[in-house]
């Protein structure tokens, strides 16, 4: 009985120190979620703001062409595929990634990816997938200047004609506690004035050109549309683990439980012993 | 006078929102003074400053490119800074004017490092001309 006792303890002593680390990771996330929320919460007017101006616009450019705004035959998609730096956050990572699986749909030859992200990059170049290019360490507080410099890279291919669609997936940050992997298509632009429920008539004027406008105006789109997403995966990971660092608290503090029981349960078990064989021996010596 | 709502946003925070009577923003190709009712306009914006009229009063900021929506009762200005004169970092923008003006000295370098060097020189002495305007 002392073996299982002692056995007992030990895991009991493992269990806490596994169940202090999560605990600490929890804060820690629910800090960081914090910070992130506000950021977003900053830049949503600007995302909307943009979104709207751009859907408006482009809802009345009639007659406008625009090398951006044309759709060809998809033969090539590239994906930017916002992921975390670090696991331990829940099926963060991997709800996303079996979003990219999906759309994908085994066409692996016509996919390049962009990978944001340490997990996207290590998951995608593993199973050879093309990669497109790669932006690390951003996750986490991602800047507009990340977004600008992926956008520009995503409208270049698109240019050259390298690639024929451009996607972007990334976790939508619902509440602090449920987000949703989401699909969003970038580029061609066309869809965007196709989502717009609300044709104005006005004519409106460009200044310089309307090309020159459209120029400006479809890569910034694409960069804001980024931008936004970075945010919402970034307060979106935070938040994923956050949850996933409680419910490991919540399970070690039961298991810690569990096992205070059987130890006591042991503990009287060999008392019990201890005094059954006292007993006998003090009945025999008689 | 009659107003309309003029909207700055920026990726970090919204700058303005509130009714004026006027403004006046530079564009690439000029500066545009803009009413209530003006035509529906969509231009891009150059790097420098923008006058706001409200209680006919003007204020200034300073704006880093972007691009402005006319419309009769609303203008929207989208931008990648915007920032009031007291809000500027002199120090940091002389800095930054001194940086480019190397930058742009060396000439062995790339046509794009040129042009980068050339945009950071404007954005620091737009920000440098809209503080001593406000000083004085």
């Amino acid at each position: 009985m002392p073996q299982a006792m002692r056995d007992i303890k030990r895991r009991i002593r493992s269990v806490s120190s596994t169940k202090q680390i999560t605990k600490a990771m929890e804060l820690v996330s629910s800090a960081k979620l914090r910070k992130a929320r506000e950021k977003l919460e900053r830049t949503r007017p600007y995302f909307n703001t943009v979104v709207r101006s751009i859907q408006q616009i482009l809802s009345s450019t009639e007659g406008i062409r625009h090398p951006l705004l044309e759709k060809r035959e998809i033969k090539k998609t590239a994906y930017i595929v916002v992921t975390g730096d670090r696991g331990l956050a829940g099926g963060y990572n991997s709800n996303v990634i079996k979003l990219v699986e999906n759309e994908v749909d085994g066409n692996k030859e016509n996919t390049v990816i962009i990978a944001v992200g340490l997990k996207a990059r290590d998951y995608f170049a593993r199973r050879g997938y093309e990669i497109g290019g790669e932006f690390l360490h951003i996750s986490e507080s991602p800047e507009y200047s990340d977004a600008a410099k992926i956008g520009k890279l995503v409208v270049e291919l698109y240019k050259e004609k390298k690639v024929d669609e451009v996607k972007l997936l990334y976790t939508h940050f619902k509440s602090a506690i449920s987000f949703n992997p989401e699909v969003l298509r970038l580029l061609p632009a066309e869809e965007i004035k196709n989502n717009n429920d609300v044709k104005r008539n006005t004519l409106i004027e460009y200044e310089p050109s309307p090309e020159e406008v459209l120029g400006y105006l479809i890569p910034k789109y694409v960069q804001s549309a980024i931008y936004g997403g970075l945010i919402e995966a970034s307060a979106s990971e935070q938040g994923a683990r956050r949850n996933a660092m409680q419910s490991a608290t919540d399970n070690a503090e039961e298991m810690i439980e569990g096992l205070k029981l059987k130890y006591n349960r042991a503990r009287q078990a060999s008392i019990t012993q201890e005094l059954s064989e006292i007993v006998a021996g003090a009945d025999a010596l008689k | 006078m009659s107003t309309f709502t003029l909207e700055i946003v920026t990726p970090d925070r919204k700058f303005f929102e509130d009714e004026v009577e006027m403004i006046i923003v530079r564009g690439t190709e000029g500066d545009l003074g803009i009413y209530k009712n003006h035509s529906p306009l969509v231009t891009s914006l150059a790097i420098g400053r923008i006058k706001i009229k409200q209680n006919g009063k003007f204020v200034e900021a300073a704006i880093a490119g972007g691009y402005i929506e006319v419309d009769r009762e609303k203008s929207t200005i989208v931008t990648d800074s915007a920032e009031w004169p007291e809000e500027i970092d002199v120090e940091r923008a002389k800095e930054a004017k001194k940086r480019a003006e190397e930058r742009l000295k060396h000439k062995s370098k790339s046509e794009v490092d040129l042009i980068r060097a050339e945009v950071a020189l404007r954005k620091a002495v737009n920000r440098l001309d809209v503080v001593d305007r406000y000083r004085k």
